[in-house]
């Protein structure tokens, strides 16, 4: 209980200190804008760039969105799936791990390859991979990290392996599933910038960053930096309230720390 | 049950062997799957004209040739020569390439866990700093710096940083998170008892956190580290795509993906290269934890009582 | 000749763990041992002598690679299908995600029992155990006492006609330890069940049992059979002489069984 008053404060202090010494510093020593843009100047090119921000961030949000729930959805499906059959699991998961190391986001232009260059799924498809695998591996280890006292217990009161699964290992996943989709939703809103790198419309974050930034309009990159931060911690905060609204046998600290 | 594990563990170089092939093993069978999973699922395109079979419904992925070359010609085009009347072949190229982006993800890793593990430490020291720090080391990482990777090229030009050292910079800053939030998971791992014993010794806060923490933290460390060199690897990639820096993995996949109306196999081979990075930096991490971990288990062997 | 209306008949047990391979281990072997209905048991033995798993192969948790058992004239298979094992362990082994009383609900929940039959039993195994007002609660509000309670509470709930218990008191205090103890067989009493009960303890097995069965190590084999007579059985039971007599007694046994060893 204790944590959950733990003093606001501290984190402010620094976040205002941060940006006072980076205002500070940029004032003082006379840092060009090119090189580091005041955060004066960047709050300014937010409002400045409302309406190509807001554009392109609604349609980068979109992509990231769309892109999270489907791979999230996916991945914890087929968790459920291969962890049903134990010698799926013993393939597939060491894969899905080797899999989860090689840098995925290459993949965009062969996504662009598939669908078209402009077709929304190529960058839906590159964030629904991204995604994919945190939740499959995290899901697939709460569904398979099991108290075997649980298991043998079920056992003993001859449940069916659909009981076990049903009784025990998806409520047991279910806090894996959850901090798994709170690490991937900020992951989405990055792989779509990513991928909109390769190519595609222009009205996105990811071209709206890179054209102002050839231009040397840095503020203006800076500013989608901020717009694509604050779609990034809206998902974040959207899933810690998930996850604290899905699990109320948690014991409150336990989702604040 | 207990005595079988310990039985187990007591071989642990004959079993680290037969893991190992196991996982090669099982890599090379996945492989193969893949590549049927492939090759059958362009051949039934290539029969329904890209419907599902029997059914009205397209395939989401057309099947030709252009989109979906056939396994063995990627395999083919690694052997071909680069660029027309030049003697380097793909493969050649790629390696070349993927030196140059490994050797972007090594400085990048190296900074990146130097940080995490300094931030760790001052976190740990310092409780105020932890609390004030932390929810913006999360914070950061909703940041998409990565799209910075424009930006910081252009400011390394402005400095004395080289094009690669900026991407270093994108790679460390993928790399510093898991390393830092890991690493104070594990330093604050030890029991309290294990603590108070060390106070009882008078152990100044030095000693304690090399004798006592550092080892507690190792298996925490080591998830981290794997994790860091992959996201090195990604950072490193996706700088020199962002950046247009020359020379890379993700230059050549940038390039590849350009002309890829003239040559697919080469955008797969290039991606598959990648692929392939990621899981090398992946196993070298893996390598030097496992040998860690044998000099660790004789190094509890020789001197008895060192569980404290 | 079957002896159908013995609870458990345990012939020629032999349990070896990874068989065919460099590291087998036999954990069992030649197991006899015959327990009544009604009867309390205790398996009492150093560590690694392989009680655990005698709980287990009884339970049908694992088959035995040698014998056989039989429960109540079944087969042990037979028997976990016809739910007649109430099982508990050291760790309770709640459900994080289900209040007191659902955990206490589960076994009837398999059993298929109706919403109301179900919640009517779990509120009298609360208040068998003394728990009633933590019906609503989740377990991690309760301490480990209290959660061990309510392990107990759901492996009677559906009225087994056996409860297995594998140290089920073992990660309590000393105090608590034996205020459970004199719950279990108040309960035990009540309900009439037959219990196998592994533990660590020797003034547990004493206190317990009708019967301490002393296992030797590797492998498990069993080394004697002590029968305890202590009668109706209280807190000053533990300070009477003939409490004394029967814990130095399972004692003098278990030190034969390390001078073994």
């Amino acid at each position: 209980m204790k944590s959950r008053l733990a003093p606001i404060w501290p984190p402010i202090v620094v976040g205002v200190l941060f940006m006072a010494l980076w205002e500070g510093m940029v004032r003082l020593l006379d840092v060009k804008e090119f090189l580091l843009p005041k955060p004066s100047s960047i709050v300014q090119a937010v409002g400045d760039q409302w309406t190509p921000l807001r554009i392109a961030g609604w349609e980068t949000g979109k992509t990231a969105v769309v892109g999270l729930l489907i791979g999230v959805i996916a991945g914890a499906l087929l968790a459920l799936v291969v962890s049903r059959f134990g010698w799926l699991r013993g393939s597939v998961t060491p894969l899905a791990v080797a899999l989860n190391a090689t840098p995925i986001i290459a993949l965009a232009p062969i996504f662009n390859a598939w669908f078209g260059i402009t077709d929304f799924r190529s960058n839906a498809a590159v964030v629904i991979v991204v995604v994919f695998f945190p939740v499959f591996i995290n899901t697939g280890k709460g569904l398979s990290e099991v108290e075997p006292n649980q298991i043998e217990l079920m056992r003993s009161l001859a449940a069916s392996e659909t009981t076990v699964l049903r009784m025990v290992r998806i409520p047991n996943a279910l806090p894996f599933f959850l901090t798994s989709l709170r690490l991937a939703a900020p992951l989405s809103v990055i792989a779509a910038i990513v991928a909109e790198y390769f190519g595609g419309p222009q009205n996105r974050l990811g071209p709206f960053i890179t054209q102002n930034a050839s231009f040397s309009r840095y503020a203006n990159a800076w500013a989608a930096i901020v717009v694509a931060s604050a779609i990034g911690l809206a998902l974040f905060a959207a899933s810690a309230l998930v996850e604290k609204l899905a699990m109320p046998w948690k014991r409150p600290e336990s989702i604040t720390a | 049950m207990t005595a079988v594990a310990r039985l187990g563990r007591s071989l642990p170089t004959r079993d680290g062997v037969r893991r190992s092939l196991r996982g090669a093993v099982a890599g090379l069978v996945a492989l193969a799957g893949v590549v049927a999973v492939w090759e059958g699922y362009k051949w039934m395109g290539g029969h329904t004209d890209d419907h599902w079979p029997g059914t009205s419904f397209g395939l989401p992925v057309r099947t030709n040739d252009l989109v979906m070359p056939h396994a063995n010609e990627i395999w083919g085009s690694l052997w071909d020569p680069v660029q027309r009347g030049r003697s380097q072949t793909l493969a050649g190229f790629l390696f070349q390439s993927a030196r140059f982006t490994f050797s972007e993800a090594a400085l990048g890793f190296v900074i990146g866990t130097i940080i995490g593990l300094a931030l760790a430490v001052l976190m740990l020291r310092f409780s105020t700093a932890e609390r004030g720090l932390m929810p913006w080391i999360n914070i950061s990482q909703t940041v998409p710096l990565i799209a910075l990777a424009p930006i910081i090229v252009t400011w390394g030009r402005g400095t004395a940083l080289s094009d690669t050292q900026a991407v270093s910079i994108i790679a460390t800053y993928l790399t510093f998170f898991p390393v830092a939030v890991n690493a104070l998971q594990g330093l604050q791992s030890p029991d309290q008892a294990d603590l108070e014993l060390m106070r009882s010794y008078a152990s100044p806060w030095r000693h304690t956190l090399w004798k006592l923490r550092v080892p507690a933290a190792r298996p925490y460390l080591f998830p981290a580290f794997k994790l860091a060199a992959t996201l090195s690897v990604v950072g490193a990639i996706v700088g020199e795509i962002s950046a247009g820096v020359k020379g890379g993995l993700g230059r050549a996949v940038l390039n590849f993906a350009t002309i890829y109306s003239t040559g697919p196999e080469k955008l797969y081979a290039s991606v598959l290269a990648a692929a392939l990075l990621g899981l090398f930096v992946f196993a070298l991490v893996s390598i030097v934890e496992r040998f860690v971990d044998r000099n660790q288990i004789h190094n509890s062997n020789g001197s008895s009582g060192a569980g404290a | 000749m079957k002896m159908s209306d013995s609870a458990i008949v345990a012939t020629g047990i032999g349990k070896t763990f990874n068989g065919n391979t460099d590291n087998a281990v036999v954990a069992l072997d030649g197991i006899d041992l015959t327990v009544e209905p009604g009867e309390f048991v205790s398996l009492i033995g150093p560590s690694g002598c392989g009680k655990s798993t005698m709980l287990r192969v009884f339970g049908d948790l694992i088959s035995p690679t040698e014998g056989t058992v039989e429960v109540f004239g079944k087969s042990a298979a037979q028997a976990r299908l016809d739910r007649d094992y109430g099982m508990a362990f050291q760790k309770a082994g709640l459900f994080d995600w289900r209040k007191v009383s659902a955990n206490i609900e589960l076994p009837l929940e398999l059993a298929g029992w109706s919403k109301d039959r179900r919640s009517y039993r779990s509120a009298e195994m609360l208040s068998l155990v003394k728990l009633q007002e933590f019906a609503d609660h989740y377990p991690w509000q309760l301490s480990g006492g209290m959660q061990q309670r309510v392990a107990i509470a759901r492996a009677l709930s559906f009225e087994p006609k056996l409860l297995l218990m594998d140290e089920p008191f073992g990660a309590l205090d000393e105090m608590t330890r034996e205020h459970m103890q004199v719950e279990l067989l108040r309960i035990y009493e009540q309900l009439g069940t037959t219990v196998v009960f592994v533990t660590h303890s020797i003034p547990e097995a004493a206190f317990l049992s009708d019967r301490v069965v002393v296992l030797s190590p590797r492998p498990g084999r069993i080394h004697s059979i002590i029968d305890v007579d202590l009668g109706k059985r209280d807190e000053n039971t533990r300070e009477s002489a003939e409490f004394f007599a029967m814990t130095t007694e399972v004692r003098e046994a278990l030190r034969s069984v390390e001078a073994m060893s």
